[in-house]
This record gives structure tokens, C-alpha cells and sequence, in this order.
């Protein structure tokens, strides 16, 4: 074996989740009933369009998350050995990224360092000038023709990307029949073609302090965005589903105690309790540094850990909201037909409540989704977020912030890691909008009973 | 009444012992003080009487619950438990890592945070408010429609980014005021106003859109329709129904936070360099001092629950049903 | 005459282009009460809201003209338009609970009207608001004028809105469904207040209602709604003297009462159809009996047969020849019901002294302070075959009854036996069940009929295997007369009757004995709620079931009850076979009760004006509850709750000092 597959605590959650995402579509497919506010929602071009936009950054954080380690040369005794570099399927197609390191920071399409070194020129003099980039333009010859060569770069790989995008817009087009989706297809696709191109030869979004490239860097933390939105849910939801419908149904010292326990939860500031919370997790953590194999494995549990504690600090908003939605449920007239037939609890739950809760939970999981990815940038600079080692919007802010004060400023590791949560977040706000009209009960009444 | 009232200050006392109980669980029991110890002092220098040094200096070298060497009362009272956790409901927390009285500390600090919190919840309060009366106002037209979009674009932009783009541009790039600091005196106005500013901005999005959500679902109800067939204008029933009533849904977000301003906010003031509670949190959190954190756990949710109470008590100024019943 | 309100062609659509109103044409005179009569959903309210041009978002568009005296209201501009609104003009609306701000003194809402249109302010206003909520018979006004909303009963707040209406002196009033969020008592005095009111200021009123006794006690003249039309326009006498359009005949012929008791009602076959769904034709060709060719090709014209007297129906354009030619008519239900119960049959379901009381909590510790009697010691018998009718207000507690009777509510005390033997709780599912009042609340909405139907087999582990299920739920589905396929649908692809019918086949499936029917029609429309008074009629037949039917509509209770048991406040007051208590009321408050029910053939008792509200059954009047509200009370009534004496005929008993037991 040239590779070992290596799973991941977060890896094998992600698959658990899209296990669990796989069969909700399934179930849903066979129930027309079921289908009709996903019907709605592909009725709408907002909601498309994020989606798509979504959908990109989701393949990029899927192929993420595919983790290998790569055999070294065999050792004496025969065994394979690998490298305690772990790496992903998205490291090995963006290789030329994730490699070329320059010394220190350079700006966006930059030929030159941003940082001034003494240099032997051709007559054998020192001087202190801005050295050429090892990679960045590297093919130039002719400094001056690098704006020719980016806009050359641009065209070729923007024909390219768009030739490729109507390609794509006509194979869907017998599914996907409104426009504005079918041309944001075609406009996100020749925007990736430029950007491959470009990224080729230059660093599209310059490199950070030692030298790592910005683009590959703002790539990279989509996966860590994407698992803290997600991963939270898987300790969100059955906390706040079985809590919050088992408080609202069975009522009494049930009740209670549940209501007791998310008081003291929700009224601890949650920034406090998930700063108390993390700085003991570190503690464990650093005191046991014999649990971790590779220093990924380490980042990688400590990122688990932080969805844990981000889901157990989080679950009482939707708890609450799930028990009010039961209390009103407990009283309708079918729960209380299925009462007098003596049917279990149990099943009174498992049939009549929670087929009735989901879309509350489903709107309540899409919001909370871009309020993770937001909250684990201030996490992370507050210093109690992901590990930082891990590549993420938060570390990447976290680091460039250092940076504000030089003059000129260093300005596009903020800027990218800025725009690229901003896209993702707007995307995820606009789709959870969607979805929410979507599955509004308000609206589903109305057009059931017309 | 008035027995409800009494019954919801009551009812404050076991959700605080269960905020005291979980955080002692949460810094003495997942890990033990011998952990913190070698953590602190980093691995390599460890040895068990550098880690007994450290614990005696902060007092963590007594058992946790039951001190069976100590005389009757000091069984009790003589452990980490009753030092640490139980005494926190009298407020004494005790000292900080570099030896500070904790207490001393939060008095002290109050004040800026305060000036820099209160000024944006209410000019905030305004501007939402505000803003998402023109929204309902002009619902179902382009403007509403731009409004809106507005909100999801300002929502999704990180916080963080308001601080770091504002002082960028009012500091740096127009040099109107000074990038951070803070002074006591009269002459604070130019420290706090960019903060302030940035506050209100940042909570823009989110707040007026849902304070949209609820005027929307006010004027569906019915009474709004018999004060329109009173011949009132648009207006008039915005300002005088349609806001009396949705007041009350806007007052059980807002007046909860009342009480945590004193705690002000950990972005603004570390970014601003406000001596601040704020500050104080996030530099105990990057420093490690347990303490610091226990206190400020503790005293946060004290005032989330003064803030619970407040919301009881304003209920019964806003609505009738809850004064009267 | 002159015309006060004049309306000519108004149409309202709503954004895709669909006519709510399609075409309405009336006009009413100064004085004048014009109803218009119409089911749910065939745009009477959309009418009025139109008038007042106040109609909800996304409704715009509407065209025709509209007059109040010389004002044309369609080309007002909005300005103007507010003047009228609540001063020429004002209305009131069906839910006096939701349409008086919650947080404003009933004091402060209608001194708007007066700042408005009257130039009152302050004292004066105040004054004047006393005056106001004085003539609406609002006792204690002063006081009351300080009050909120909640703090008044349904009763008091109708006429809260109807003060805040006249406080304006408007020249028209426009009524939609002023009285159906009240009870039938309430509704007398709501009604009355209004026909007063309209006598002394001489104001018209568009009267908006799906009630015919309603309109046989306060119209004047009539206009009959369907699909957004006036199918029928005539005054009152002519209507209910010769309904003309078939529609409106089947209306007449649905209603039940006790002339009808042995049977079958003449139910309109079908439901409504679906906004700007027929564009051609008459819309109610596809419901009609008498329908025929021409009918769905060519929409009807409007025909005035006599003065001011008119219908939309092809049968009087084209006289008798086209109605000749019409479809035999053949009804298959013309057969009368066997509905001779067994005259000795044994009992099948006996309650004694039942009481459902629930704790009040109070105070710092949450301590009982007290119950609500909500059930306060009935006795009942149910014999096998026969249907017991439980009638009373809102609040006698008569669900809270039927609920505990099904494990629903925990029974405090008393005794409940089912054929001979203690109700066991195990037995209990299989033995009763119930039918509920929301067809719409009533089915989960994600499961399938299919799954509703076997869920009680499958909790009650009977019914055989999951073939015999299958079946048997076909079987279900035939008897309460749906299609086989619509067991793999979901509820909301269903109307209103047809979820009744899948709620009947539901409690159906477990082969109970006895039915409790708690208001299975009253969100029914009246063509809709024959279907199922019928369906419940001809299952008693077939099926031997026993009722025990909770309502608070006494023309239902005529027409399919055997026996009837007058509840208030908890407890019942008289109890009979259907026809002496109906004919002879003993209790007083039965007689108000029954007097109160607006009759569409004016052979109402004299009305019976019931002082004050329900007291509240936390803290019932001590002697019989219903004394201080007793026209006929004694000082003995006060101290006393009175035996169950018998009251003339076989099996009629009062609860009532005025009957004395004879000792005979």
C-alpha cells in the first residue's frame, strides 16, 4: 500500500451525518406530503443559487475530508512506514497550493516578497531590495508582463470555466429550468476555471507570514467552517428533540428537571461557558499528549471536542422552543384520538409529535448553521475556538490581525478569510430564509385547505 | 402578583447552586488541580513540589468536598469547595493569578464597559426599532424588499469584521479618532464613540429583521384591522397598536440582556484596549487564571437571572393580561 | 326609497387573477337590514371588507362601484376613505376576542373613534364612552371603561365593539358574523342589541351570517351567496316563504330540526367548489339535482323574477320547459329511518355522580387553593341503541364529561359502569370512543388514512393480521362512504366532511358500542353537517351504536336524539326524552336557552332575557348555581341545590325548587 486511509474522529461523524442525511432523503422521497416543501423550495431561484453555491463549498469540504497518510520507504524490517503528515484528497488536486511556499508575505499577484532582504546582484554588490518570489510568477521572464499574463490567464481559463459551465447548464437544463440558477452555474464555473489558472502561476490571494498560500489557506478552512456548522447538530438535536418534546408531553417533575437543567445551561453567558468549558478540554488535552498519534489526530479531536462543547452549550434554545411546540401539540384533538385508542406514550411520541416538530427542527438547524461558522472565527480569536494548528477563518483572522499596524498593511489574508465566510454565510442565510418560508406551517395550511 | 414575583427570586437560588455546581464540576472534577498545575507550569518543568507550591499559593492543596484532618466545622469548610465555589455567593472570588483581589478588580472595571455597552444597547434599541417600523411600514414594496436584503447581507458579515473594517477606516484611514485606549475623564468621547458605533452597526441586521418578524405578525392580527375600520391612518396604527403589542414579544429579548452590559463585550473591548470586564475575561481566558473564569461564569449568570426577573417585572408594566391576573 | 348603500358589480381578485367576489350587486336603504347568507368561503366577508376597502394584503384588485349615499367609496381617495371608515361607515367583526387590542382599555379604544370622528376629547370623551358602553347594556360602565379586554367575557366584549362602532353614528353598519363566537344565549341579546340600536338611530345594516335563524329574526331582505355570487336576492318573507334557487332550497331542506327526526336531511351532495375554478357554467351545476345541459355551458344570468326580487339560475329564465327537461331526480335516501330504539333496552354505559374537578394552585408554594368543578357530580344513563344528546354553553363542562368518560381527563370521583360492569381501563378503547369537534385538528397530518384507520387496531392489538386489517379498514372507508383509494392519502387532500367521515371511520375501526360525538358539526357548514348528521343516523341503524352527543345546536338535538340532559355549570339541570323537554321545558334555564335559538318558521318561544354570564365553576353560586341569573328565582334557590324531582311526563326530571317532589 502507497497510502494509508485515515479516519478521523470528525471524518467518521461527517459520514455518520451524511448517512443519517442520505436516509432522511430517502424516507422523504417516498412521501409526496413530505416532498411538497422541498418542491417549494426548488420552486425558488434564491434558494437554488445558494444551494448551488452552498454545494461547492460542500465538495470541497467533502473532499477534505477524504484523510490518508502517504508510505514513506520501507524500513528495515519490512513494515511500511508512513508519514505523520496526515493529508486529504483536497491537499493531493491542490498540491501546487499546498507546496509552494514563499518565505514570507506577498501580495495578491505580487512577483516580489513584501519584506525587503539583502541580495547579490549580478555585479556582486549587496543590496536590500525586494527579492523575486520563488513561485509566484516564476515563469516570468519579463516583470512587465505580468498583468499581461494575468489577464491573459483570466481569458483562457474563464473560456475555458465558461465553455465548461454551459456544458454543465445544458445537462441540467431539462431538471433545473430557471435561469438566474442555470447562469450562476455558468458564472461560478468560469470563475473557478480563472481562478485555476491563475492560481497556477501566481498567488491569487497572496501568502501569509511564512509564506503559505492565502487561497489555499481560505480553501482549507471551509472544511473546519463546515464541521462546526454541522457537527454541533449531531449533539444538538437529539439533546434539544428527546428533552424538549419529553418535557412538553409528559409535563410534571419531568418536566421540572429538564426546565431546571436548561435554565442553569442558558443563564451561564455562553461565551463563558464555552471559554470554561474549552480551557479545561485544553487541559485534558495538553496533560495527555501520549492519546495522539499524529498532531492532526490532536487538532482534529480538539475540533470534535469543540463541536461537543458548542452542541451541549447550544442545544436549550431549540429545546425550549420544541417543548412550547409540544405543549401546544399534546392538545390537539388526533393526540388525544390516539390517547383513547390507549396507544404508548412512546409511540404517541415517535408518531404524532416528532413527525409534527421537524420542520421546526429543520428551520432551527439552517439558522444555527451560519451562526456557527461566525462564531467559530470569534471563538477562535478569542483563543478558545480550534486548535491553532488547524487551518480556519478564525486563525487565519487571529493571525493577520497581528498584522495591522505595518505599514503598508497587510490586508488580503483578512480580506480573503472576510469574503470567503461572507459568501458562505450569505449563502447558508439565504437558503435557511428559503427554507423557512418553505416549511412554514402558516403556509402549508393555507394551500391545503383551498 | 407580587407572590410571582417572590416565587421567580426564589426559584433564582437553586438554578444559581446548579450554575455554582457545574462550574466547580467543570474545573475541579473533569480535571484535577494536579493537571492545572502541570499545565501551567508546562510540562518540562514539572516536579511534585513545584505542582505542591503552585496549589498551596492558590489554596488548591485542600480536598474537595471533605476535609476529615480539619476540626468540626472546618470539615466543611475547610476544603476547596467551600473556599472556591460556595463563597462566590457572598462574591467573594477571591484572587486572581497575579494576586489581585478579583472583586476589587470587577468594581473597578464595570465602569468603562458600561460606557461603552449602554450607549449601544440604546441608541441600538432606537435604530432597530426604528428601522424595522419603516420596513413594516413600507411592506411589500421594493423598499421593504431592499431593507431586508440589506439585514441578510449585514447578518452574515462577521462580527469580527466590523471591528477590524471600522477602525481601519475612522482611525486609520481618516484619523478621526484614536485606533484604542481608553481615559476616565470627560475627554472619553472619542474613545467610545467608534466602539459604539460599530455596535450598533454590527447588531443591525439581525435585530431589525426580527423585529420586522414581529411587527409583520401583529398587523395579520385582527385588532389591527377593527383600528383600521376606525378610520385611524396606516401610521397611527403602527405607532399606537401595532407597537404597544409587539412590545411585548421585543421586551422578553431585550430586557433579559440588561443586567449582562455590565459584563460588557469581549471583541469590542479587547480590540479597543477598554479596561473593561470584557477585556478582563478574554485576557484571563488567554492567560489560563481559572479563577478569573469561575468568577466571571458566576457572575455572568447571576446577572442573566437579575435580567430573567427584570423581564417578569417589565411584563407586568407592558401587558395588562400579566399586572392584572 | 332612498339608498343608502348602493353596490353594483363589485369584483374582487386576488393577485393571480381568481374572483373571491365575482360580480355582487345590492343596495340597502336607511333602516334597512340586508343579510348576507352564504357557507364559509363563498366571499361574504371579502364582500364587506371590500365596502370598507380595508381588504388583506395580496387581495387588490377589485372593480364595480359602490355608494354610500352620494359617496362613491371605489374612487375615494385613502384619506377620505378614513373618514368614513368608522364614522359614515363601521363595523364589527366575527371574533370579538382577537379584534379588541389586548393591551389598550376598552375606554381608550373607543375614545379613538370619538377623537376622530365626533371632535371629543378627555372628559367629554370619557362621558361619552360611559354613555356608549350604558347603551350597549354594559352594566357598571364607569368602571368597566377602565377595564381591558380580557377582563370581560365574550358577551361583553361583542358589545364593547359594537359601542366602539356606534361611537362614530355611523349611517351603516356592516355586521360580518357578529354573534357565531357566542353562545346561543349571548347571541339573543347580541342580536336584540342590535336591532334596538338600529330602531333608534334609523341606521342600515349589512348583516353577514351562514345562519338562517339569524336571518329569519333580523333581516329585512336577503341575498344568498355562493362562489362568490348573489345567487338569490328577496326579502325575507319571499325567501323563506319560496326559496327560489335550487341552492337555496337544498339549504332550507338541510337544516335539521325535529319534523325531520325520522328522516334522512336532503344534504347537498359534494362541497364548494375551489376559487376561479368553474369558469363556465352555473357554479352550483355540479351540486345541483335539477342541473342539467345547459347548466355547465352557459353561466346563468342574473333574472329579476318579481320587484327587487331576483336569481341566478337558468330554471327561471327558461321557465318550466327547462326545468322539465331536467334530470330525473333520483333520491335514493327518500326511505325513512328505523329509528325506533328498542323501547326497554338495557343499559349500556351508566355514570354515577361524576366529578372532574381540577386543582387551582396559588401563591408562593403553588398550594391547592381550589378546584374547578368543571364536572361537579352527573349521573347518566346511556341505553344500548339510543342517542343522549348533552346540551349547554360553552364552560357547563360537558367535553370535560366526555373526555373523562375516555380516560382523557382523570375522574376526581363518582362511578362509571359500562354494560353491567366497572369501567376498566383496559376495556375502555375498544368499548367507547369519540368523534371530535375539529376535523382539521383531529388527523395527524403526516400519517396516511390507512395509518390513522389501524392505529387503534394496532394499540388494541386486534383486528387479525395485517391482511384482515387492510380489509376490514376497506370496509371502514365504504360504510362512512369513502373511496377505497383514499387510504394511501393524507388528510389534507380532504375537506372538511370528508375528514368527519375519516374521524367517524377511525373511532369506527375498533368496533366500540358506544360513540361520544363531542360537536362533530359546528365547524361544519350546515349542507356539509347534514352529510354527517345523516352518515351518524343510518351507522345507529346498522350498527346498533349508542351516542352520547355533546352540542350546544338544540335543532340538531331535536332531530337526532332520543333523550336530552341540560347541563350548567357542571351539573345537569333537566333531563328528558328529546321531545318534553324540547316541547315542555321545565328548568328556567332551559326555557331561556331554547327561547334564545332563533327560529327560521317564527315559532320561538318568547325570549327569555338571561341577566349577567356564567359564573365561574371555580367558585359556583352556593344553592343551585343557576340562581342568580334566574328570572324565576325564589329566596330558597339561594341556599339550596335542588333534588332531581320528576316533571310531568315518564322519565322528564328538573333540578329546580320551582317543581317540589309530590309526595304522592
Amino acid at each position: 500500500m502507497i497510502f494509508m486511509p485515515v479516519i478521523l474522529w470528525s471524518d467518521a461523524l461527517v459520514f455518520l451525518l451524511i448517512g443519517a442525511v442520505i436516509s432522511a432523503v430517502l424516507h422523504v422521497r417516498k412521501r409526496e406530503h413530505l416532498m411538497l416543501p422541498w418542491r417549494r423550495l426548488a420552486h425558488s431561484s434564491v434558494a437554488m443559487v445558494s444551494t448551488l453555491v452552498l454545494s461547492l463549498f460542500l465538495v470541497i469540504g467533502l473532499l477534505d475530508t477524504l484523510h490518508y497518510r502517504v508510505a514513506l520507504s520501507q524500513n528495515s524490517s519490512g513494515e511500511t512506514v508512513y508519514s505523520s503528515e496526515v493529508l486529504s484528497v483536497f491537499d493531493k488536486l491542490v498540491t501546487p497550493l499546498r507546496t509552494r511556499t514563499e518565505k514570507t508575505y506577498s501580495a495578491p499577484f505580487a512577483l516580489h516578497l513584501y519584506a525587503k532582504e539583502s541580495m547579490t546582484d549580478a555585479q556582486g554588490n549587496v543590496v536590500r531590495d525586494y527579492p523575486r518570489l520563488q513561485y509566484g510568477g516564476a515563469h516570468l521572464a519579463d516583470e512587465s508582463q505580468s498583468s499581461l499574463d494575468v489577464m491573459k490567464r483570466i481569458a483562457n481559463g474563464g473560456v475555458v470555466g465558461f465553455l465548461l459551465g454551459c456544458l454543465l447548464a445544458w445537462l441540467l437544463s431539462r431538471r433545473v429550468t430557471r435561469a438566474p440558477v442555470l447562469v450562476s452555474l455558468v458564472m461560478l464555473v468560469t470563475l473557478v476555471g480563472a481562478s485555476v489558472e491563475l492560481a497556477t502561476a501566481y498567488h491569487v490571494l497572496g501568502t501569509d507570514k511564512v509564506g503559505q498560500d492565502v487561497l489555499y489557506l481560505s480553501l482549507k478552512s471551509i472544511r473546519t467552517g463546515l464541521i462546526i456548522g454541522t457537527l454541533t447538530t449531531l449533539v444538538t438535536l437529539p439533546l434539544a428533540l428527546f428533552l424538549g418534546v419529553a418535557a412538553g408531553y409528559f409535563r410534571g417533575w419531568v418536566d421540572d428537571v429538564i426546565q431546571y437543567v436548561y435554565t442553569v445551561l442558558s443563564s451561564i453567558p455562553s461565551v463563558l461557558l464555552i471559554a470554561a468549558a474549552v480551557l479545561m478540554m485544553q487541559v485534558t488535552i495538553d496533560t495527555h499528549p501520549d492519546w495522539f498519534e499524529t498532531s492532526a489526530a490532536r487538532a482534529d479531536l480538539r475540533l470534535v471536542a469543540l463541536c461537543l462543547i458548542l452542541g451541549l452549550t447550544s442545544w436549550t434554545g431549540l429545546c425550549r422552543l420544541l417543548r412550547g411546540e409540544t405543549l401546544k401539540l399534546r392538545e390537539m384533538e388526533y393526540i388525544q384520538a390516539a390517547q383513547a385508542f390507549g396507544v404508548s406514550s412512546m409511540r404517541i411520541l415517535s408518531r404524532h409529535i416528532m413527525p409534527n416538530v421537524m420542520h421546526i427542527i429543520l428551520i432551527a438547524l439552517v439558522m444555527d448553521f451560519s451562526a456557527l461558522v461566525l462564531a467559530e472565527a470569534v471563538l477562535s480569536y478569542v483563543g478558545v475556538g480550534v486548535d491553532p494548528s488547524m487551518i480556519s477563518f478564525g486563525t487565519m483572522i487571529n493571525g493577520a490581525r497581528l498584522e495591522m499596524g505595518r505599514e503598508p498593511m497587510v490586508w488580503w489574508s483578512l480580506a480573503a478569510a472576510f469574503v470567503f465566510m461572507l459568501v458562505l454565510v450569505l449563502a447558508a442565510n439565504l437558503f435557511a430564509d428559503a427554507v423557512r418560508d418553505a416549511f412554514d406551517p402558516r403556509l402549508n395550511r393555507t394551500e391545503s385547505k383551498a | 402578583m407580587i407572590a410571582y414575583l417572590i416565587r421567580r427570586i426564589l426559584y433564582a437560588i437553586p438554578i444559581l447552586i446548579g450554575v455554582n455546581l457545574l462550574t466547580f464540576a467543570l474545573f475541579f472534577v473533569v480535571n484535577t488541580p494536579d493537571d492545572m498545575a502541570r499545565m501551567q507550569l508546562g510540562i518540562k518543568r514539572v516536579t511534585p513540589d513545584a505542582i505542591d507550591k503552585w496549589k498551596q499559593q492558590r489554596g488548591y492543596d485542600k480536598p474537595l468536598f471533605i476535609n476529615t484532618s480539619s476540626s468540626s466545622a472546618g470539615t466543611f469548610t475547610d476544603t476547596i469547595f467551600w473556599n472556591k465555589s460556595a463563597s462566590m455567593f457572598v462574591f467573594d472570588f477571591g484572587y486572581s493569578d497575579d494576586g489581585r483581589s478579583i472583586s476589587h478588580e470587577i468594581a473597578k472595571r464595570m465602569g468603562p464597559s458600561l460606557a461603552i455597552a449602554l450607549p449601544t444597547f440604546i441608541i441600538g434599541l432606537v435604530v432597530y426599532v426604528s428601522f424595522a417600523l419603516l420596513m413594516t411600514l413600507f411592506r411589500g414594496t421594493v423598499l421593504d424588499w431592499a431593507g431586508v436584503a440589506l439585514c441578510v447581507l449585514l447578518m452574515s458579515i462577521s462580527g469580527l469584521f466590523y471591528i477590524i473594517g471600522g477602525q481601519f477606516l475612522v482611525s486609520k484611514l481618516w484619523h478621526l479618532v484614536p485606533i484604542s485606549g481608553y481615559s476616565g475623564g470627560a475627554d472619553s468621547f472619542k474613545f467610545v464613540v467608534l466602539p459604539i458605533l460599530i455596535g450598533v452597526v454590527g447588531g443591525i441586521g439581525s435585530s431589525s429583521r426580527w423585529y420586522r418578524t414581529i411587527f409583520l405578525d401583529e398587523i395579520g392580527k385582527d385588532y389591527v384591522r377593527t383600528a383600521r375600520a376606525k378610520g385611524l391612518s396606516e401610521l397611527r396604527v403602527l405607532f399606537t397598536h401595532v407597537l404597544k403589542n409587539a412590545m411585548i414579544p421585543i421586551l422578553t429579548g431585550v430586557v433579559v440582556v440588561i443586567p449582562l452590559l455590565f459584563m460588557g463585550s469581549l471583541l469590542t473591548e479587547s480590540f479597543f484596549g477598554i479596561p473593561g470586564l470584557g477585556s478582563y475575561t478574554i485576557d484571563a481566558i488567554n492567560a489560563q487564571d481559572f479563577s478569573v473564569v469561575r468568577a466571571m461564569v458566576f457572575l455572568g449568570s447571576v446577572l442573566y437571572i437579575a435580567g430573567l426577573i427584570l423581564t417578569d417585572i417589565s411584563y407586568t408594566v407592558v401587558d395588562p393580561r400579566v399586572r392584572l391576573s | 326609497m332612498t339608498r343608502l348603500l348602493k353596490v353594483e358589480g363589485l369584483v374582487t381578485r386576488l393577485r393571480d387573477g381568481a374572483a373571491i367576489v365575482d360580480g355582487v350587486s345590492f343596495d340597502i336603504a336607511a333602516g334597512e337590514t340586508f343579510a348576507l347568507l352564504g357557507e364559509s368561503g363563498c366571499g361574504k366577508s371579502m364582500t364587506a371588507l371590500s365596502l370598507m376597502r380595508l381588504l388583506p394584503d395580496g387581495i387588490e384588485d377589485h372593480s364595480g362601484s359602490m355608494y354610500l349615499a352620494d359617496t362613491p367609496l371605489h374612487s375615494l381617495p385613502e384619506r377620505e376613505m378614513r373618514d368614513v371608515r368608522g364614522g359614515r361607515m363601521a363595523m364589527i367583526f366575527q371574533e370579538p376576542g382577537l379584534s379588541l387590542n389586548p393591551v389598550m382599555t376598552v375606554g381608550e379604544q373607543i375614545a379613538e373613534v370619538l377623537a376622530l370622528h365626533t371632535g371629543l376629547y378627555g372628559d367629554a370623551a370619557l362621558v361619552r364612552c360611559i354613555e356608549l358602553l350604558t347603551q350597549v347594556g354594559i352594566p357598571d360602565a364607569a368602571r368597566r371603561v377602565t377595564e381591558y379586554p380580557f377582563q370581560m367575557s365574550g358577551g361583553m366584549k361583542q358589545r364593547v365593539m359594537i359601542a366602539m362602532a356606534l361611537a362614530g353614528t355611523p349611517k351603516l353598519l356592516i355586521a360580518d358574523e357578529p354573534t357565531t363566537a357566542l353562545d346561543v344565549t349571548m347571541q339573543a341579546q347580541v342580536l336584540q342589541l342590535l336591532r334596538e340600536t338600529q330602531q333608534q338611530s334609523g341606521m342600515g345594516m349589512l348583516l353577514i351570517t351562514h345562519d338562517l335563524g339569524v336571518v329569519a329574526e333580523n333581516a329585512h331582505r336577503v341575498g344568498v351567496m355562493y362562489a362568490g355570487q348573489i345567487v338569490e336576492q328577496a326579502t325575507r318573507g319571499q325567501l323563506f316563504e319560496t326559496p327560489l334557487h335550487p341552492y337555496t332550497q337544498k339549504l332550507f331542506a338541510a337544516l335539521p330540526d325535529a319534523r325531520r327526526s325520522g328522516q334522512p336531511l336532503a344534504a347537498i351532495p359534494g362541497s364548494v367548489p375551489p376559487l376561479g375554478s368553474v369558469v363556465q357554467g352555473c357554479r352550483f351545476a355540479s351540486r345541483c339535482d335539477r342541473a342539467w345541459g345547459l347548466c355547465s355551458e352557459q353561466t346563468p344570468a342574473w333574472s329579476e323574477v318579481a320587484d327587487g326580487r331576483g336569481v341566478r339560475c337558468h330554471l327561471y329564465v327558461h321557465g318550466i320547459e327547462g326545468g322539465e327537461r331536467r334530470k330525473k331526480v333520483r333520491d335514493k335516501r327518500q326511505r325513512l329511518f328505523e329509528v325506533h330504539p328498542p323501547a326497554h333496552s338495557e343499559n349500556l354505559l351508566r355514570i354515577d355522580a361524576l366529578q372532574v374537578h381540577f386543582p387551582i394552585r396559588k401563591g408562593l408554594l403553588q398550594r391547592t387553593a381550589g378546584y374547578v368543578k368543571a364536572v361537579d357530580g352527573v349521573s347518566l344513563v346511556i341505553p344500548r341503541g339510543h342517542t343522549v344528546a348533552l346540551v349547554g354553553e360553552s364552560g357547563c363542562g360537558k367535553t370535560t364529561l366526555g373526555k373523562a368518560l375516555l380516560g382523557l381527563n382523570p375522574i376526581t370521583a363518582g362511578m362509571v359502569s359500562f354494560d353491567g360492569e366497572p369501567l376498566s381501563e383496559v376495556r375502555r378503547g375498544a368499548e367507547m370512543q369519540m368523534v371530535f369537534q375539529d376535523p382539521y385538528a383531529s388527523l395527524n397530518p403526516k400519517m396516511r388514512v390507512a395509518e390513522i384507520l389501524e392505529e387503534g387496531l394496532t394499540a388494541l392489538g386486534i383486528g387479525g393480521d395485517s391482511q384482515e386489517r387492510q380489509t376490514h379498514i376497506d370496509s371502514l372507508l365504504d360504510q362512512v362512504g369513502l373511496a377505497k383509494d383514499s387510504k394511501w392519502r393524507y388528510p389534507h387532500e380532504f375537506s372538511g366532511g370528508q375528514r368527519q367521515r375519516i374521524a367517524i371511520a377511525r373511532a369506527l375501526a375498533v368496533s366500540p358500542q358506544l360513540l361520544i360525538c363531542d360537536e362533530p358539526t359546528s365547524a361544519l357548514d350546515v349542507s356539509v353537517q347534514a352529510q354527517i348528521l345523516n352518515l351518524l343516523k343510518s351507522l345507529q341503524e346498522g350498527l346498533g351504536l349508542s351516542y352520547l352527543f355533546i352540542t350546544h345546536n338544540l335543532a340538531v338535538v331535536e332531530y337526532l336524539a332520543h333523550e336530552v340532559c341540560v347541563m350548567y355549570l357542571g351539573r345537569i339541570v333537566e333531563r328528558g326524552p328529546t321531545e318534553a323537554v324540547m316541547r315542555n321545558p321545565r328548568h328556567p334555564y332551559t326555557q331561556a336557552l331554547l327561547s334564545a335559538v332563533p327560529r327560521i318558521d317564527g315559532t320561538g318561544l318568547e325570549y327569555v332575557r338571561l341577566e349577567g354570564e356564567l359564573p365561574s365553576p371555580a367558585n359556583p353560586p352556593l344553592g343551585c348555581h343557576f340562581a342568580p341569573r334566574c328570572p324565576q328565582a325564589m329566596p330558597v334557590c339561594a341556599n339550596k341545590f335542588p333534588d332531581m324531582t320528576p316533571a310531568g311526563s315518564a322519565n322528564h326530571s328538573v333540578c329546580c325548587h320551582l317543581y317540589p317532589l309530590q309526595p304522592n
